[in-house]
């Protein structure tokens, strides 16, 4: 199911439809047809155009929240790039077609944020995948690889969702925000299920996060799950709440909730990587 | 690609006991369009252009949402419905064939829709709509095929509407309750769509060239869920556009 497939099917079905769609929503699936039409190197300036029309400026805080998405993107970005060019690290098939699909969205996800930045985007900081040693096989051992490939991923789940209430009410850069999040955490998904088939430490984890730390890698990426074990949500206990054997468990509690993480520990994170 | 384009049909056209509840959303969201279009968070109105203002279809007798962010929180707690209700299904009648590692998923994926539906009424207490009756009809249960293609339509759909929804939520923790709860859907999307087909976690159907994964507006979805949903709401004052 795309979007354009069900803005067609709804315009059959309610030949009304686009009349009734309001001119910002208009901005944004223009926005998008763009993004599958035109190459990205030809949408700056629509881009712009379309932003400066939905809000006339964008905010100081905006281009903040933007930026920091933007460092967070880079770091993925390079590190899918060079672990896809690496000699002999990610297998032929099905995994080298994951890590080809999660590098595209993450090259596209740093020129989206670019190119709505203009002149304010940040510069890319120079990575040391390594983190100075502690990770000396990053890109020659595979096991290696695709847990950081996890820690980076949970991560950034949890860095935009940490970001969400700067951008309230914000149709265009709050939605892109979460269309960017959402993807985030399908690779999330995808690289925990790698993981697992991969056996060993991770043999027992799930595409979704249980409890804090549950990544098999040990107390290395602690901070990446600080947090995520809780069980309380906007004051309501889950553990409290029927499920179908009984209350739902602890473990039901966790998963069911991604957190969020604050920039401040989400950057002492990413600072392990950047010279 | 075939079953996807069955389920696709079978997912908006419905079938013909549907025929009639569409076409009566049909003109409800004509008669919305025609005094509201151009108005960013425009309110679906339920009642008829030439009648009262207590007119039928949604109105009236259905399960009124609310208005504001209450109103969205109905519409999540909606689709939680939908989803919780699909998962006891399918935990209840597991398809034939079906593995050890799959039945674990689909317990933790139900368990998680359960905590996301008990949240939405805990949260809303008094304000909560009350249970949704489905119309699952249109699914066989046995069929392993049939079973994936409407767990993935259900998780791309229930992460287009948050992302979709996010900007029209006032309330700060309200926004971020739905940002904790649609990434735990986009994990399940991504699973369900490799189980059906190892790598297609995030394929070209959902995410586009930008790496932009699907936002739907309210009305939208609610009309693409419209099949499933048996029960009468009145959606005439959530905010949509």
């Amino acid at each position: 199911m795309n979007l354009f497939n069900i803005f067609d099917t709804i315009t059959q079905v309610d030949p009304e439809f686009n009349e009734r769609v309001s001119p910002r929503r208009e901005a944004i699936r223009n926005m998008m047809s763009f993004g599958k039409k035109v190459s990205i190197a030809a949408m700056p300036f629509v881009l712009s155009d379309l932003f400066k029309q939905a809000y006339g400026q964008t905010p100081t805080d905006v281009n903040g929240v933007l930026n920091y998405a933007l460092t967070l993107e880079y770091l993925e970005a390079e590190y899918y790039t060079m672990g896809a060019a690496a000699s002999n690290l990610v297998p032929s098939g099905k995994p080298m077609g994951a890590i080809t699909t999660i590098r595209d969205h993450e090259v596209a996800h740093v020129a989206f944020l670019k190119q709505v930045l203009g002149d304010k985007a940040v510069s890319k900081p120079t990575f040391d995948f390594t983190a100075g040693g502690a990770f000396a096989p990053v890109f020659s051992d595979y096991d290696t690889f695709l847990a950081l490939a996890q820690a980076f991923e949970d991560t950034g789940v949890r860095a935009y969702k940490g970001q969400a209430a700067l951008l309230k009410g914000n149709q265009v850069v709050l939605t892109a925000a979460l269309q960017i999040h959402s993807v985030e955490a399908r690779h999330a998904s995808h690289i925990r299920q790698m993981r697992r088939a991969r056996g060993g430490a991770a043999a027992e984890q799930k595409p979704w996060i249980t409890g804090a730390n549950d990544s098999g890698i040990g107390a290395a990426v602690d901070p990446v799950y600080a947090g995520e074990d809780t069980k309380e949500q906007a004051g309501v206990d889950i553990t409290t709440l029927p499920g179908i054997e009984g209350k739902l468990s602890m473990a039901t509690a966790t998963q069911s909730f991604d957190e969020p993480l604050s920039a401040p520990a989400v950057l002492d994170i990413a600072k392990l990587f950047i010279k | 690609m075939k079953e996807t384009t069955s389920t696709q049909e079978n997912f908006f056209e419905g079938n013909n006991q549907q025929e009639s509840k569409r076409l009566d959303r049909r003109r409800f969201l004509k008669v919305a369009g025609a005094g509201a279009a151009g108005i960013a968070t425009l309110g679906i109105i339920s009642c008829s252009k030439d009648d009262d203002h207590s007119g039928p279809d949604m109105g009236g007798e259905g399960l009124y949402f609310g208005s504001g962010d209450i109103a969205i929180l109905n519409y999540a707690y909606a689709l939680e419905q939908l989803e919780a209700a699909f998962y006891i299904e399918l935990a209840n009648k597991p398809y034939g064939g079906i593995t050890n590692w799959e039945k674990t998923l689909f317990t933790d994926i139900r368990d998680h829709e359960i905590a996301h539906r008990e949240f939405f009424k805990a949260a809303l207490g008094e304000s909560a709509i009350a249970n949704l009756e489905f119309n699952f009809s249109g699914i066989d249960f046995s069929n392993r095929d049939s079973v994936l293609m409407t767990a993935k339509t259900f998780e791309d759909l229930g992460v287009s509407a948050y992302n979709g929804a996010g900007w029209l939520i006032k309330n700060e923790a309200y926004l971020l309750l739905a940002g904790k709860i649609v990434s735990v859907e986009a994990r399940h999307a991504a699973l369900v769509r490799d189980l059906i087909d190892n790598g297609t976690f995030a394929n070209s159907e959902v995410v586009d060239d930008a790496g932009l994964d699907v936002a739907n507006s309210p009305s939208m979805v609610l009309e693409a869920a419209s099949p499933f949903i048996k029960s009468k709401i009145d959606v005439r004052d959530l905010p949509t556009y």
